[in-house]
């Protein structure tokens, strides 16, 4: 993990803000502010509570919303600086995505071969019909179905079965970076696992870089090599797996771990949940200063008045709270 | 360690998985036609309506010719003449021929169903289509136009235009078209608006598909249920608006035939004839359940979910 800081990130998103008009003059700021890198071959874990801005995020990676401001670079080209169609077109071949609902993401009225292949289709990567259909038979295969299901409507397929139909689908462009949302939480337990498992094969067969978004912590942990914490919008916290879980310092992220259930029932007995005071409040009208003070055990009259820095405070490990700010930010947290 | 097997009964063998047999699936593969239609014949009713629809479709179409009397020549020596070998569904007061005149009637019937259908598919779908994709600005006054449309009540504006314009088929076509693709191109609009944010959409988007790719290959599919559905039900309204308009004396006029006219005719001699009567409002009647059930069976079975 050490010599990630030297290797050149795949990913860079810098100061990445992603508001919505929500009428009345009001501002939803659904993903305000955010920076971290992430570098080629790892996954990058993406957590936090619903309505945080995780999907948002990832949304704007790739340009299904438009930034409204900061960066996204990808391999050093700004996705979201003007270019023609067709310079952009090859830039998001590159990147793919795996949606949540399995359901939802495959279109009902075309068969398995039509939704591989669209992707082949959009770029003309097969040069013809018989080649179009030997790929996606390789694909499906790849994701561990077989040529039967070429024909097949998506309705025929089980929840698991379409989420690999729709990771075979990301994969029919040859994508180097694959942001996967939510791509396990519609899903059983027993078909999370084939799930994840099928994308660290491809990954270790592929090289293939994630950004794996999710709200199930023990999974994520499972997966990732690093982990950033959001939270209404911004990132409060990013290490990597080991260092977030060992020792996690926002009192936001404390709080998050403090939840996973630990499969052992005596332990599980003693384990202290730290609960979190109140609901996530509106991202439309955020708290002034730092968002998480409302319901932060540790929140001074310094958190009103001044946001956080986003600091690097121990080697790859970023916080963005005044506990572990500059020194007056910590002498005026103990005032 | 033994293999387990070997100690028990030889009667029990385990049952061998074949390398992916778990994924298999046992309902044969069909296109989505071929199961639409599948599930369409299942459906009695609808399948009796398709056919009732078909005879209709034909008896207008050759009926008038089937007979030597045109529906329009009057013969002043045959006047009320009951159903006969001769005038198989009797004469009227100027002993024209209900045969002839009823087939007659529901070519003008089945006129105003292709022009509701037309309407509700050229301009109800471009309109709905066009108001959801552009958004913004453009949906917004596209919208007011439609309320406003809606709010004016549009018995109000055919009776109006029919007393500017002459009483002929002509006119009852410009008054429906005013209004009549309004319901379509609300429905289109919120289905493609609803749509437009599903995640296949986005993963068509970011697989690097073109707009116009997006509307033909996912929007319109996934559209065309709804659209068939509606335009079934729209059709009969339809008919039923001129059939309504021709009894109260706004639509044809005599020597012209609806079923509208007819039965207006018929209903002034219903005590003395009743046949008069009769016939037209069977084929009124048969004509709009049979749009209605065929309507509701094309529903189930165009929507893929809706399977048993």
């Amino acid at each position: 993990m050490a010599e990630q800081g030297k290797k050149k990130p795949l990913v860079q998103v810098e100061g990445l803000k992603r508001h919505f008009q929500v009428g009345g003059g009001k501002t939803l700021k659904a993903v305000d502010d955010v920076s971290f890198e992430i570098y080629p071959g790892e996954t990058f874990g993406l957590v936090g509570e619903s309505g945080c801005g995780k999907s948002t995020l990832g949304r704007t990676l790739i340009r299904l919303y438009d930034a409204t401001d900061g960066k996204v670079l990808f391999d050093g080209e700004d996705v979201h600086g003007t270019k023609s169609k067709t310079e952009l077109k090859a830039l998001t071949r590159r990147i793919q995505m795996i949606f949540q609902d399995p359901y939802a993401s495959l279109n009902q009225r075309m068969n398995v071969e039509d939704i591989i292949a669209e992707g082949m289709d959009a770029h003309g990567l097969a040069k013809n019909r018989a080649e179009r259909t030997k790929r996606v038979v390789e694909l499906l295969e790849t994701v561990g179905l077989n040529a039967e299901h070429a024909k097949r409507f998506p309705h025929e397929f089980s929840g698991g079965q379409r989420q690999r139909i729709g990771i075979a689908r990301a994969l029919a462009v040859d994508p180097d970076f694959i942001i996967a949302d939510e791509p396990i939480s519609a899903l059983d337990v027993s078909i999370q696992a084939q799930v994840v498992n099928l994308l660290q094969k491809l990954q270790r067969e592929r090289g293939l870089t994630y950004l794996f978004i999710a709200h199930d912590l023990s999974m994520v942990k499972h997966i990732s090599d690093r982990i950033g914490v959001m939270y209404l919008g911004g990132m409060v916290e990013l290490a990597t797996s080991d260092d977030l879980f060992e020792e996690p310092l926002h009192p936001y992220t404390q709080a998050l771990l403090t939840a996973i259930p630990i499969p052992d029932p005596r332990l599980e007995r003693e384990r202290k949940r730290q609960l979190l005071q109140g609901d996530l409040p509106s991202p439309i009208d955020p708290p002034s200063g730092c968002r998480f003070r409302t319901r932060c055990p540790f929140a001074t009259e310094h958190c009103k008045n001044k946001a956080p820095e986003w600091r690097e405070v121990r080697p790859n490990h970023w916080v963005a709270c005044h506990l572990y700010g500059s020194e007056s930010d910590r002498a005026a947290m103990k005032a | 360690m033994a293999n387990p097997t070997d100690s028990l009964d030889p009667l029990f063998v385990p049952v061998r998985r074949e390398n992916g047999e778990q994924e298999r699936i046992s309902r044969p593969a069909l296109s989505a036609f071929q199961d639409s239609w599948r599930r369409l014949r299942q459906n009695k009713a609808a399948v009796i309506s398709l056919i009732l629809l078909g005879i209709m479709i034909v008896l207008a179409i050759v009926g008038p010719w089937l007979t030597k009397y045109s529906y329009a020549q009057t013969n002043y020596s045959a006047v009320y003449q009951s159903p006969s070998a001769d005038h198989w569904f009797g004469t009227d007061k100027f002993g024209r021929d209900q045969w002839a005149r009823i087939w007659q009637g529901t070519r003008i019937s089945l006129l105003i169903a292709v022009l509701a259908a037309a309407l509700d598919l050229v301009v109800g779908v471009a309109y709905g289509a066009i108001s959801a994709l552009k958004g913004g600005k453009v949906d917004n006054v596209m919208q007011r136009i439609i309320e406003i449309l809606i709010g004016v009540p549009s018995l109000i504006i055919i009776i109006l235009l029919m007393m500017i314009m002459k009483a002929n088929i002509f006119t009852i076509m410009v008054a429906m078209s005013i209004t009549g693709w309004v319901g379509m191109a609300r429905l289109v609009r919120a289905q493609i608006l609803k749509l437009k944010q599903q995640e296949f959409v986005l993963a068509a988007r970011t697989l690097g598909t073109s707009n116009t790719q997006i509307i033909f290959k996912h929007l319109i599919p996934n559209t065309i249920g709804m659209i068939v559905i509606n335009t079934m039900f729209t059709i009969p309204s339809a008919i039923f608006t001129e059939a309504f308009l021709s009894f109260i004396g706004l639509g044809l006029q005599s020597p012209q035939a609806s079923l509208g006219v007819l039965i207006h005719d018929g209903f002034q001699t219903l005590s003395s004839h009743f046949y008069l009567l009769l016939f037209p409002a069977l084929v009124i009647v048969v004509i709009m359940v049979a749009f209605n059930i065929l309507g509701d069976g094309l529903r189930d079975a165009l929507d893929p979910r809706m399977r048993k």
